[in-house]
């Protein structure tokens, strides 16, 4: 089966001013309906990776593409764009805007996509619901548990439907319980067909998922596929 | 991608209401400034309607005529001066002057009782009037009578407001006896009291008496003190010109003719002289607050530098994360600037209203407050919207 790639990495290197090589000539394929996990030790560079996959950051010498489209020739609004289409995060802290209700969070992913506000409303409920936690909409993330913000979280990186979901330690400020929980719920969305990388510092979760690179100094030391 | 107007307005005003007291505090600085810049036009344009609805309602067409005082004592007019002044005209519905009329001093004591010290004349004037005095200098009686070629051979007098209020007597009240007050050893009745006359106030502090009386009763010499004159419009200046030669054609040059609604113009304008100092001021106050605006605007993109890096992530662009920092910072300003505008019109009004005046507060103080108040936003946004778009997105997120 060729599934279509969604994600590539060609001889990816990240040098940072001052000398350090955080990528070293990375090369990573990401097809649609892949579940991986990008584990490793802190300091492994899988951070970095993360941001140049993420189009946060752009390498310092080989290319990117995300859907064919190689990302340094893109200006600053038209890879804007690309991101807020076609990739989603997930982040450690959650990052959920306090303020705001969980199903305007969730909106707020597809604010810079241009989908009209009615449409944000809908979709960010079925998002929701998709996480479960259609009983939270109205709440703020104050009101929320942690495992129920990163659920708010998921759903928000979800309600555009990316071709890639990009988690960075999503179970790292979480205790066991919860952590279970949202791991489960990433598994269960990718037996939706959904794409999703996964960074973690725990082997333990990486044994769980059906694709694990393994990142030491910069480098990928070995690739496993069940 | 482009954001919606609504959207854009949305995320600016995000900021301001999850840090409500913040956003408040910082508005304040500015709705100082629109307030001041409000107040210190409206009220001097309310006091200049007054005086302008104060003017058309006096009239402007009254002329005062004077002896100039030289040295120790002015040079009297002659007695016959009024007369003369009357063929100008001839005070009918040809001639330019339509009114004369004349009163002198009489330098009597007017006291409210005979056992009051003969020399405390409580600072009140006793002017010989003649019957003709009130439509010259467009007085209007508040209570009683005035003066008539009857009345004004008898000892009967007619008191000026204030003199009015300082005698005792506010107003008179038919059925009861007239008062009576001591001018000079003489009792007089007082048959009449004057509203105020804002245009020639030396008569709100005087007691007229009649011309004869004054002549029989108080020894007073004849000499008019000053002629009041009411001329058309048009042919003011001309009258005003002839009226020196006219009054005395010995000595014009000793003759001093002048304009009452002038007066009250001048001292008006004395008043709003202060009113640049205090834009001035409100141009300052508006900086300030705009440095206010400018300083949380610096430091809410500090603390936010997470939220722009999750922006970033679900796809903001560079332009924008600039354009809801911008909105945020003009949204604070126009808050201010309409709380500023609100707080100005209400002082306007109120002191308006406690000085019985029109409220009048120019058209452009109102848009060009809240226009300033943008402008503020605007100038103080720019900065940290840059700087907040000028954020990596790693650099954002990393924040801790």
């Amino acid at each position: 089966m060729s599934a279509e790639v969604v994600l590539a990495l060609e001889h990816v290197s990240r040098t940072y001013p001052g000398g350090v090589t955080a990528l070293d000539d990375v090369c990573l394929t990401i097809a649609e309906g892949d579940l991986l996990a990008i584990v490793g030790p802190s300091g492994s560079g899988k951070s970095t990776l993360l941001n140049i996959m993420g189009t946060l950051d752009l390498p310092t010498a080989g290319s990117v593409r995300i859907g064919g489209q190689d990302v340094a020739t893109l200006s600053d609004r038209r890879l804007s764009a690309l991101r807020g289409r076609r990739l989603g995060f997930v982040f450690q802290q959650f990052h959920l805007a306090d303020g705001l209700t969980a199903a305007e969070n969730v909106a707020t992913g597809l604010l810079y996509a241009g989908v009209p506000r009615k449409q944000r409303r809908r979709r960010a409920a079925e998002a929701l619901a998709r996480v479960g936690l259609a009983d939270r909409m109205r709440h703020q993330p104050h009101q929320l548990s942690g495992g129920e913000k990163q659920r708010v979280a998921i759903a928000r990186a979800l309600v555009h439907e990316p071709a890639l979901v990009l988690a960075d330690e999503p179970t790292g400020a979480l205790d066991t319980a919860n952590g279970t929980a949202v791991l489960a719920l990433l598994l269960e969305l990718h037996k939706e067909n959904t794409t999703i990388a996964i960074i973690t510092h725990d082997r333990d979760i990486a044994a769980r998922l059906p694709r694990q690179v393994s990142m030491r100094d910069g480098r990928i030391e070995t690739q496993v596929r069940r | 991608m482009r954001l919606s107007p609504l959207d854009v307005l949305q995320l600016g005003l995000l900021g301001l209401r999850t840090r409500k007291v913040r956003a408040a505090l910082s508005a304040l600085g500015i709705s100082i400034g629109i307030a001041t810049m409000i107040i210190v036009t409206g009220i001097p344009a309310s006091s200049r309607q007054a005086l302008a609805d104060q003017l058309s309602a006096l009239g402007t067409n009254m002329l005062r005529v004077q002896p100039t005082t030289q040295g120790d004592k002015p040079t009297p007019l002659p007695p016959e001066s009024v007369d003369m002044v009357a063929r100008i005209g001839p005070v009918t519905r040809i001639g330019p002057v339509t009114r004369v009329s004349a009163v002198a001093n009489t330098h009597a004591v007017v006291r409210r009782s005979d056992l009051i010290d003969p020399n405390d004349g409580s600072g009140l004037t006793v002017l010989a009037s003649r019957p003709d005095l009130l439509p010259a200098v467009n007085a209007r009686i508040a209570s009683g009578r005035f003066l008539t070629a009857t009345t004004e051979r008898f000892p009967t007098a007619v008191l000026g407001a204030q003199a009015a209020t300082q005698l005792g007597y506010d107003r008179l009240r038919p059925g009861t006896p007239a008062p009576q007050v001591s001018i000079g050893n003489r009792w007089f009745t007082v048959i009449g009291i004057l509203e105020p006359t804002p245009l020639t106030p030396d008569l709100d502090q005087s007691v007229l008496v009649g011309w004869d009386a004054a002549g029989d009763l108080l020894g007073f010499d004849g000499h008019p003190t000053v002629i009041y004159v009411q001329s058309r419009e048009q042919s003011l200046e001309d009258v005003r010109a002839v009226l020196p030669a006219t009054v005395n054609p010995q000595l014009p040059g000793l003759v001093q003719v002048s304009r009452p609604s002038d007066a009250l113009v001048a001292k008006r304008a004395t008043e709003s002289t202060f009113g640049a100092l205090f834009l001035g001021l409100a141009a300052v106050s508006l900086l300030v607050g705009g440095i206010g605006v400018a300083n949380t605007m610096v430091i809410s993109v500090l603390e936010r530098r997470r939220e722009i890096g999750l922006r970033r992530a679900l796809g903001a662009s560079r332009g924008q994360i600039r354009i809801q920092f911008l909105t945020e910072s003009i949204a604070l300003a126009a808050l201010g600037g309409a709380a500023g505008t609100v707080i100005g019109v209400a002082a306007t009004v109120g002191y308006a209203m406690l000085q019985a005046w029109p409220t009048v507060i120019p058209v452009w103080t109102m848009g060009g407050g809240i226009a300033g108040a943008v402008l503020v936003g605007i100038v103080a946004g720019v900065y940290p919207a840059i700087r907040a778009s000028r954020l990596t997105p790693t650099d954002a997120l990393a924040t801790t």
